[in-house]
């Protein structure tokens, strides 16, 4: 199971759940999982940044998981 | 607007020119006469970019309208490389990574050399009060008060 | 720690490819360049910081002699509201209503329509021909005013983002964050002391020397090409599609040497407006801002009111800690308050925190990204607050900031663990600097502080062309604002082997390279580089089949050494090694030219840590600060050109010190700019500064080849609290707000005096 975490900005989404667990082998599949359980999750949480396992990806997609991951959604950052 | 003929050297080059009398010499530099190295930071004297010299004087080309340009010498950071090579600060400038986006870079060159030929052998705060009008807002000036020095150096003593 | 590497030429500080052009006036910035048949453009700006459109009557400047366009809001497009993306980030919508009002004028400078004419004076005066009937509505010019239940609205249409239910009236907060762990009020329970602070800190200028310039020239069939001073061309070619409504595909742009942006190059303001004129007026259209116009309407940072506070236990053990804190965003939604939350407490390991953070709509020009964007004013508070506490804990500042600094492994506030971070690096190479322990003159004071920044990866290209002689060309798409081009170099010469001076690099155009996200986000040594280095990469793998093929060989059987590729041990031992310039006289016959590629969207920037002392001297009399020394200590992963990431540092510590002393907005009761121009928004000279020592940590970044985190933006972040806090030991009283200019210090003075 991979442990994701949601920030405060993404409760709408989730009904308000900060910390879910879910089958996935990549984030691609994560997304989809998430979908099916919070339906119109997909597109908020595809443009928000993730961290998965301490590393930041503005746009995660293919990045593979493993048991025991953990991915944490947040705002995307820029930069000057 | 009727426009008057102006008649000057620039670079060491005689030049003639046609300005408006209300155009500034750094309009006239950079848009009649294409010398774009002299840089448009402000126009109202505050930046230093637009550095130049008339005779040896250090003048700010957007505070002098094109027709004072008549019968001066005018310097532009075009002028600065000789011949034989870069200017030493132009290359103690490179030496010392004293530019970032280089934006500020032909005023404050031609702002030190006019800096080296009044004060051969400057100390830091001379050269930090002479280059005060010249604006960087990238390198926070250390590069550029160690390249003035090691530039004087340099004239002083040629390697 | 930095394990010892042997490199070549990363971490030398060679000359840059283009310095020589820059330092004799022939490098082309924006404003540089003159097209035959070439016209100029103006922009008519809103006399009134907040004002609705009645009418604009353009028919009198039209008809003006030697005025060959005129545009308002009613020539652009009806733009949708949707993400622009990539780094310049908000709603396209906005974006394109920023360019030019529409129905409504929200900030003085606003614009509502331009003209292209003959000459400057001509576009001038046809400026003055324009006919714009306004009524004037009350301006919100401040957080507090803005954020009041019944202040007049900046946006009638504008909900509060990220509540869990839309709020059902509009109001000048387009958008909230809250981030949190813990239990803050059990936390505050356990502390033995509590310090509290409120801090306000005006809008500050990105101030870079060039102003915005364009020029645009727009043919029949609709197809511009536009060269500008930007961050980024493709993303300025994306913005102006979107906000045209045009194919990215008839949009060409070119960068030109860019007069530093420090992120307020990474937004349109001319370029579509210049395409739009210039395709009315069939000619070459240039558009230069003055610097009025740079202050007036181009993005500051905000403005923000930031209250912290926290409480530890008597061994400096922070118990919790919480922050609220308010942006000023502007005209437009945007202000970067999400990495203001999320930076404000990154250094730390805290167990319980909350932190509530606000976007606030004001009548003052949208902001705009300014290094490190939201973190130099939150951090300013908190590093503030730790000084506080420092002081009544009686703990010398850096052991208390030790004590709690985050490591690998800590869970940052934002949310994921940290890999390998160099804070605790900085603060003991801080704490061992002669400069922290060496004495002051009397009455002079020290400060000290922590700073911050995430950095960002995204998406880069490159090429690299090997030359028929052997030299190397190295093509990317990320405008050199530092001397990005030398790291390049470095980076090339590293990965082949090759001299420095083997390799060039230059900008392609957004025809001729793949796309690249902006320069900004402290992205383009890390990620372009680590893209140059794939395609580098690239071009030994096949140069090794060359070489294979060359001698009959396995492609295994071939190494590449020193810029060679050599039989493996053991292999055809007589054959000799052949050079890049070998392979490349013989490419003909092997293959074709050497072209090596690599595209990706780097991912694992490295969050970077510094460490900023300030040492400063407080004239009592007339408030004048005077900085006697400032080191900067910053860990950026791997420094590939030496000197330019010590200029990065110091450059950034200039401008924080001109943030912290003197530079701000200053508005009157309607909302006009009073200080727009360099005299009266003073940034730091020459002779205000001291010599900036800088130290160089590198705990390198393991996602990249070399260990790049990206160096550009933390410098900015520290020396905001840093000063203010040698402005605290020397006059012994805490002033809370910036800048700390005299007139602020003498009443601060005279306040504690009486
Ligand atoms: S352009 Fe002349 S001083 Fe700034
Ligand atoms: S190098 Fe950019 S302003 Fe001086």
């Amino acid at each position: 199971m991979v442990r994701v975490v949601f920030p405060q900005h993404l409760l709408s989404v989730t009904g308000g759940e900060r910390e879910v667990a879910v089958e996935a082998d990549n984030f691609r599949e994560l997304l989809e999982a998430l979908e099916a359980r919070f339906p119109g999750s997909r597109e908020p949480l595809a443009k928000s940044a993730a961290a998965v396992d301490g590393q930041i990806y503005q746009d995660a997609f293919l990045e593979p998981l493993e048991p025991g991951s953990e991915v944490f959604f947040m705002q995307r950052i820029e930069g000057g | 607007m009727s426009k008057v003929q102006v008649t000057t050297s620039i670079n060491g080059e005689e030049m003639e020119f046609l300005c408006e009398p209300q155009q500034t010499l750094l309009e006239v530099l950079r848009e009649t006469l294409s010398r774009t190295g002299t840089k448009e930071g402000c126009a109202t004297g505050d930046c230093g970019a637009c550095s130049v010299l008339v005779d040896d004087r250090l003048v700010c080309a957007c505070l002098m309208l094109g027709v004072e340009a008549e019968g001066h010498e005018i310097t532009t950071i075009e002028g600065i490389a000789t011949d034989d090579g870069l200017h030493p600060l132009q290359q103690k400038f490179l030496e010392h990574a004293a530019l970032q986006c280089g934006i500020c870079t032909p005023g404050l060159i031609v702002a030190a050399k006019s800096l080296l030929e009044k004060h051969p052998d400057p100390d830091e705060t001379t050269i930090r009060y002479w280059l005060a009008g010249n604006l960087c807002r990238c390198t926070g000036y250390d590069k550029i008060i160690r390249a003035v020095q090691d530039a004087a150096k340099e004239l002083a003593h040629p390697a | 720690m930095a394990e010892a590497v042997d490199y070549k030429v990363i971490g030398t500080s060679p000359i840059r490819p283009d310095g020589v052009d820059k330092v004799t006036g022939r490098a082309q910035y924006g404003a540089d360049l003159n097209l035959p048949n070439m016209i100029y453009g103006r922009v008519l700006r809103s006399p009134h910081a907040h004002a609705r459109i009645k009418r604009i009557d353009t028919s009198r400047a039209e008809a003006m002699k030697g005025v060959y366009s005129v545009v308002s809001g009613k020539d652009f497009p009806e733009a949708e509201h949707g993400e622009i993306g990539g780094e310049g980030g908000g709603d396209i919508s906005d974006l394109a209503k920023n360019i030019m009002a529409r129905d409504k004028v929200l900030y003085h400078g606003h614009p509502v329509a331009a003209v292209a004419a003959r000459s400057q004076r001509v576009a001038e005066e046809a400026l003055a021909a324009i006919e714009v009937e306004y009524e004037v509505l009350t301006p919100v010019l401040d957080l507090d005013t803005a954020m009041a239940s019944d202040a007049p609205l900046v946006d009638e249409n504008c909900y509060t983002k990220n509540l869990p239910e839309k709020p059902d009236k509009p109001s000048n907060i387009a958008a909230v964050m809250q981030l949190g762990r813990g239990d803050v009020d059990q936390g505050f329970e356990q502390a033995d002391v509590i310090v509290e602070g409120e801090y306000r800190i005006p809008a500050a200028h990105q101030g870079y020397i060039e102003p915005h310039a364009c020029i645009a020239n727009t043919n029949e069939s609709g197809q511009s090409t536009v060269w500008c001073c930007t961050q980024g061309h493709f993303e300025f070619r994306a913005m102006t599609a979107k906000v045209l409504n045009m194919n990215v595909a008839d949009l060409k742009f070119v960068a030109s040497e860019i007069g530093g942006g420090f992120g307020g190059k990474t937004v349109v303001y001319l370029e579509p407006v210049a395409v739009l004129l210039s395709r009315k007026a069939h000619r070459p259209v240039k558009m230069m801002m003055t610097r009025e116009e740079v202050f007036r309407a181009t993005g500051p940072a905000s403005g923000t009111h930031i209250k912290v506070k926290v409480g530890a236990r008597k061994d400096g053990t922070i118990t919790a800690a919480t922050a609220w804190m308010a942006y000023e965003a502007g005209a437009f939604a945007g202000a970067p308050m999400g990495p203001g939350a999320m930076s404000v407490f990154a250094p730390y390991d805290l167990e319980n925190f909350k932190v509530e953070a606000f976007d606030v709509l004001v009548n003052k020009p949208k902001v705009a990204a300014y290094r490190a964007p939201g973190a130099p004013q939150s951090m300013h508070a908190m590093e503030c607050a730790l000084d506080e506490l420092a002081r009544k804990l009686g703990m010398d500042p850096i052991d208390l900031r030790l004590k709690n600094a985050a490591d690998e492994g800590t869970q940052a506030p934002y949310g994921p663990k940290f890999p390998a971070i160099g804070l605790k690096a900085c603060l003991n190479a801080a704490k061992n600097h002669p400069n922290y322990t060496k004495p002051l003159p009397e009455g002079a004071g020290r400060g000290i502080a922590v700073g911050f920044w995430f950095n960002v990866g995204m998406q880069s290209s490159a090429e690299v062309h090997i030359n028929e002689n052997g030299t190397v060309t190295v093509v990317e798409g990320n405008p050199d604002i530092g001397g990005s081009r030398a790291s390049m170099c470095l980076m090339a010469a590293e990965t082949l082997g090759v001299p420095y001076e083997q390799v060039r690099a230059i900008i392609g155009d957004t025809e001729s390279t793949g796309f690249s996200n902006v320069t900004g986000g402290s992205r383009t040594t890390f990620a372009t580089g680590m893209a140059v280095v794939r395609a580098c990469e690239d071009i030994i793998a096949q140069c090794r089949a060359r070489a294979a093929a060359t001698w009959g060989v396995d492609e295994d059987q071939v190494l590449w050494e020193d810029g060679q590729a050599t039989p493996a041990p053991g292999v055809n031992a007589d054959v000799k090694p052949l050079s890049l310039a070998d392979i490349a006289a013989n490419a003909a016959k092997t293959g074709g030219p050497l072209l090596g590629r690599a595209s990706l969207n780097a991912q694992g920037a490295g969050a970077s840590f510094s460490v900023n002392i300030a040492d400063v001297q407080v004239d009592r009399e007339t408030g004048k600060v005077d900085v006697l020394g400032f080191t900067a200590i910053q860990d950026a992963g791997r420094a590939i050109h030496k000197a330019y990431v010590e200029g990065q540092m110091q450059g950034g510590a200039a401008q924080g010190l001109g943030w912290a002393l003197n530079e701000e907005y200053i508005y009157d009761a309607n909302g006009v700019m009073q200080n727009a121009g360099f005299l009266d928004y003073r940034i730091p000279v020459a002779s205000d500064l001291p010599m900036i020592d800088c130290e160089i940590v590198e705990v390198p970044n393991p996602s990249h080849p070399y260990g790049v985190r990206g160096v550009g933006e933390t410098p900015i972040v520290a020396p905001l609290a840093a000063t203010a806090n040698a402005v605290r030991d020397a006059v012994g009283i805490r002033i809370h707000d910036l800048p700390l200019s005299p007139p602020r210090i003498v009443a601060a003075i005279d306040a504690a005096g009486s």
